[in-house]
């Protein structure tokens, strides 16, 4: 992930009512399990994950996608994760700084957001919600939310079915 | 679908110039993506008349699809070919926003009697050339002025709503809810309008696509309200057709009913209006 602040990041944190007084340092320790299908064609699932607060602008945290094919191409399936692309990825330009990254195998992988660094920004007070949504090519799509609140933290769990497995978040201080 | 060979073919081939000859059938656009992401996209577009939606069945689509880009400019279609019963062309999007396809045409219809002889308006005339067409001596000409447009939007990247600007010709679609943004179990709200003014009380016909596959038409016959916008709420994904006519319509969901054409023998003007509009929308699952 390279992290570079872009002007539209700025924007963004700007427009943003999640940046009002924080409430404290926070870090998001988050779990996402992709499954391990047995399908006759199988491919890696772009996979969004994102912030949202009721009133603010919906946060990309992490987008992952075929980011290094020749002249962008793999931005033609972002639309794909369609919620995700209605809330949030239609409005951005890829690859995002910060944000864009690779499709991960099947397998669990571990992401920690840190307020204020990349695309976190710092939390103020309230209700959030962090949505992960998958969508495989020749596959399906899988959304799953996990509601927190600031300043309480705490731990949050989802279960996937189909394209997502087990998913986890730890809001610490 | 009273109609039967060779009248059916006539009609089809009369099907811009006249919608009403072929109200039975249904025209339309259908886009392979409304909304897309990437920076060099295609979408290719069926544009057919038929009775199902959206299958080919019936003819092609005949016409000339323009593409309003989100910057303002005109852009052709690209390798458009026309078949036994479909017409299908492309549309390369380079630019992020919301993009209209448009075929759009103007005509009027009537006849005047000559040396005791009812004659035709020739196919193609405008209000512009309408008097270039009628010879010196003709009495009691009939005819009735139509203006069409069948339309369909795709979004690249973010909605945006340059090409909704209206022209103030014929029936338009103002978005108060985006159609490249509509998602089953919400309700979006259009305006119509009709020369640029407001159509209050107007009939709107939805019929979501896959009518093949389902014994029932479901067909949602809406209504517009004072300032002339309708509600429409999504019962599921998919792909719909969208309807507004007025004057002359008769079939069912085809607007309320008015005069023929030709019910008064105005001796020049191109009165009664026709108007008639069709969009597909394309409704995600949330």
């Amino acid at each position: 992930m390279q992290i570079r602040l872009t002007g539209l990041t700025v924007t963004a944190l700007g427009a943003s009512a999640l940046v009002a007084s924080p409430a404290g340092a926070q870090t998001l320790d988050l779990t996402i399990t992709i499954p391990k299908l047995s399908v006759a064609e199988y491919h890696r699932p772009y996979v969004a994950v994102w912030l949202e607060k009721e009133g603010a602008a919906p946060r990309s945290l992490a987008v992952w996608y075929d980011f290094d094919m020749k002249a962008n191409e793999g931005t033609k399936w972002l639309r794909d994760v369609r919620q995700w692309w209605r809330a949030a990825g239609r409005s951005m330009s890829f690859p995002a700084d910060g944000v864009t990254g690779a499709t991960r195998a099947p397998g669990t992988h571990k992401l920690t957001f840190t307020a204020g660094r990349g695309p976190m920004p710092a939390l103020s007070g309230g209700k959030y919600t962090l949505v992960v949504e998958a969508a495989r090519e020749v596959g399906g799509r899988e959304l799953l939310r996990l509601p927190f609140s600031v300043p309480a933290g705490g731990t949050a769990t989802a279960q996937g079915s189909g394209e997502l497995g087990a998913v986890r978040l730890t809001v610490r201080r | 679908m009273k109609l039967r060979t060779p009248l059916l073919a006539a009609a089809a081939f009369l099907a811009l110039a006249t919608p009403a000859a072929v109200q039975a059938h249904r025209m339309w656009m259908l886009p392979s993506a409304t909304i897309v992401s990437g920076d060099d996209v295609w979408v290719t577009i069926d544009a057919a008349v038929s009775n199902d939606l959206f299958y080919f069945e019936h003819q092609p689509l005949r016409g000339d699809p323009k593409v309003l880009a989100p910057d303002g400019s005109t852009l052709e279609v690209e390798n458009k070919a026309t078949g036994r019963y479909r017409t299908t062309f492309d549309v390369h999007l380079t630019q992020k926003g919301t993009y209209k396809v448009a075929i759009v045409s103007e005509g009027v219809m009537g006849s005047y009697m000559l040396g005791g002889e009812r004659k035709p308006i020739p196919r193609g005339t405008t209000t512009a050339t309408l008097a270039s067409v009628i010879p010196a001596g003709a009495t009691e000409v009939r005819t009735s002025e139509s203006a069409n447009r069948n339309e369909v939007f795709i979004t690249s990247g973010e909605p945006t709503n340059t090409v909704f600007k209206p022209t103030g010709k014929g029936i338009e679609l103002i978005p108060v809810t985006h159609p490249n943004d509509l998602v089953a179990g919400e309700t979006a709200t259009f305006q119509f309008t009709l020369d640029g003014k407001p159509m209050p009380e107007q009939a709107v016909t939805v019929i979501p696509g896959g009518i093949r596959y389902r014994d029932k038409l479901n067909q949602m016959d809406l209504k517009t309200d004072a300032a002339g916008k309708v509600q429409i709420k999504w019962p599921e994904p998919g792909m719909y057709w969208l309807n507004v006519t007025t004057g002359g319509g008769r079939g069912p969901g085809m607007g309320p009913g008015a005069e023929g054409q030709g019910a008064s023998a105005a001796p020049a003007g191109p009165a009664p209006r026709r108007a008639n509009y069709v969009t597909t929308l394309e409704v995600l699952a949330p």
